[in-house]
């Protein structure tokens, strides 16, 4: 950049003239108000979300939201309990949990522990493919692909299921699991491996005794970025599990999570004001809320690791 | 953790035993990795071989139909180029802004904290939420309507973490000594910004921006919030026009139960998928001549 320093002097003039002083407060106050956005941003949804579900809440009492077994907002008699959409949230991301997390930590080990460089370099763009491919896309796979496969394993199954959606978006966020828990990994220091290769360890030895309990925070806050990250999920559950608001755990059931929910009732345009538009807001409000409070502990874990080290 | 390594049973000497349970693991931790490929390559296979009878001429130049072989994507194909197009310029300046203020500005004080946090949170957001933002604030609120500028707005705050992300992370490639020397011959912090560090951290800000357009482009839910299911017959033609993008079209054609329209989804699904893939391959390029550049 400096190949001539002639010419930057040149570039940037002699003197501290009050223009370039003033050139770079401006430029300094605009920076600032870049930054501040993202602050503004946080402000938006809470005080959009906030104020839209106070409405709901002069109709429905907060109680009877959070407790109700029973959600039928638009057929009569009308029942906004949320419990059911809150119980298909939580089992759809349960099972690509149950998937995700041993299959994203192993691949985590191996690309880690075993994989040469070589291989490594071949393997990761798969996995970020795998991590930028769309949801609608995902539906599309679940709903056309896996759930036909699964009706061979079990007739009974109708077309949308909760167990479906779940192995898909399980399929989903193992590139998440498995990306942080494999940055946690490689960050644990060289001279932990080589003491217990000392003492005579096997390589999987090492793998599960040394390096993953010392990775271990970042490894557990990668799963609960990667649950938080399932809870959130739209467009694949909108499409494969279905929209009928049931409290079950049952996997073959059809189901509506939350975010199924919210574009139901956007799908035709709701009028401002109407009690179904204060209540996207309000099953909103619980989904961020719910959301918040796992990253927060994600960053949290990681945090308090990172000062430990 | 250091004490367990001592115990008898970490190190115990059935070596043939130990090494063959080794290889199990091996083989485990191997056929997983092969699970999120394989699901990859599946995935890519099954939308190859339903969507791509229907890709032709006729899809990509026509409107949407409820006759499966007359029916397009043209519309929503052009929705998403102006989507990208506006989130790229509202998100993409902002983005940077944050970045350098973190990077060349911000002392390392509670509210810097607070920032960061607050960014990394941003980044954690459903992407429906967002859509409920740009519906209350920008839709309503603001009464932009149901348009093409209420949707950037929205899908901008959305990528912004992203690109803000790269953006620190490009700054922060920048040799330190190149600011120095330039301190040392008088330059105030903005013309070191504006001389020394743009310029060589752009190839990476550049990255950070079409990785979070591919974003946009992807996302539907949001959209989905904003401007609702709608039929158009027209391409937009300024910001303050209806529109619809190609994952929602994508999502309308799922959710109809004929095979004909399940096709036109998976040929949509190649189109996007097409586009989203030479986006970060664009973004890949200049990523890996940045680094031979940096390495000569």
């Amino acid at each position: 950049m400096l190949n001539n320093q002639a010419e930057f002097k040149n570039k940037i003039g002699t003197g501290l003239t009050t223009r370039r002083v003033i050139a770079g407060k401006i430029a300094e106050i605009v920076f600032f108000m870049c930054a501040a956005i993202s602050i503004l941003t946080t402000i938006g949804i809470v005080f959009s979300l906030l104020s839209q579900a106070m409405y709901f809440f002069f109709d429905v009492s907060l109680w009877e939201f959070l407790t109700g077994t029973r959600w039928a907002p638009i057929l009569k008699p009308q029942s906004y309990g949320v419990l059911p959409l809150v119980t298909g949230t939580l089992l759809v991301s349960g099972i690509a949990a149950l998937f995700a997390i041993p299959i994203g930590l192993a691949t985590a080990v191996f690309l880690s522990e075993y994989a040469p460089d070589r291989v490594r370099k071949v393997m990761k763009p798969f996995l970020e493919v795998l991590a930028g491919i769309p949801t609608v896309v995902y539906g599309y796979f679940a709903l056309t692909f896996v759930t036909p496969k699964l009706q061979i394993l079990f007739p009974d199954l109708i077309i949308f299921n909760a167990l479906s959606a779940g192995i898909v978006m399980g399929l989903m966020i193992i590139p998440m699991v498995s990306s942080l828990s494999e940055d946690a990994m490689v960050s644990v220091s060289r001279s932990l491996r080589e003491g217990a290769y000392a003492l005579g360890a096997t390589r999987s030895e090492v793998a599960w005794k040394v390096v993953v309990p010392a990775a271990l925070s970042g490894i557990v806050s990668s799963f609960i970025l990667a649950i938080s990250r399932a809870i959130g999920e739209t467009m694949l559950v909108t499409i494969a599990a279905g929209a009928t608001p049931r409290m079950t755990l049952d996997p073959f059931q059809s189901i509506q999570t939350m975010t199924a929910f919210i574009v139901q009732l956007s799908l035709g345009e709701t009028p401002h004001g109407s009690l179904e538009y204060n209540t996207i807001f309000a099953v909103g409000l619980l989904l961020f809320v719910m959301t918040l409070t796992m990253n927060l502990l994600g960053h949290l874990i990681v945090r308090k690791w990172q000062q430990k080290a | 953790m250091d004490k367990n390594i001592f115990k008898k049973e970490h190190y115990n000497q059935h070596l043939t035993r130990r090494y063959s349970i080794g290889k199990i693991y091996f083989t485990i931790f191997f056929s997983c990795l092969m699970v999120g490929i394989i699901g990859l390559l599946i995935l890519l296979g099954q939308i190859f071989t339903q969507g791509v009878g229907m890709l032709t001429w006729t899809f990509i130049s026509s409107y949407p139909s409820r006759h499966p072989d007359q029916a397009g994507i043209l519309a929503a194909l052009v929705g998403s180029v102006w989507l990208m197009g506006l989130t790229g310029i509202l998100a993409v300046p902002f983005g940077i802004g944050t970045a350098i203020y973190l990077e060349e500005y911000a002392s390392k004080n509670k509210f810097t904290q607070f920032i960061e946090i607050n960014i990394s949170n941003l980044a954690g957001v459903p992407s429906i939420v967002y859509g409920l933002l740009g519906l209350a604030v920008f839709v309503e609120w603001l009464n932009m309507g149901r348009t093409l500028i209420a949707g950037a707005l929205t899908m901008a705050l959305l990528v912004m973490p992203i690109v803000i992300l790269a953006s620190r992370e490009a700054i922060r490639q920048v040799p330190i000594s190149h600011r120095e020397a330039a301190y040392a011959l008088g330059a105030t912090r903005w013309e070191v910004v504006k001389s020394i560090v743009l310029p060589s951290a752009i190839p990476g800000i550049m990255t950070g921006a079409i990785l979070s357009m591919s974003r946009a482009v992807g996302e539907a839910a949001p959209v989905l919030a904003i401007s609702a299911l709608v039929y158009l017959t027209f391409v937009p033609t300024d910001p303050l026009d209806r529109f619809t993008v190609m994952p929602i079209q994508i999502y309308n054609w799922i959710s109809r139960p004929q095979d004909e329209f399940r096709e036109l989804a998976a040929s949509g699904i190649i189109l996007l998928l097409v586009v989203l893939l030479s986006m970060n391959s664009v973004a890949i390029y200049i990523r890996s001549k940045y680094q031979t550049k940096s390495e000569e």
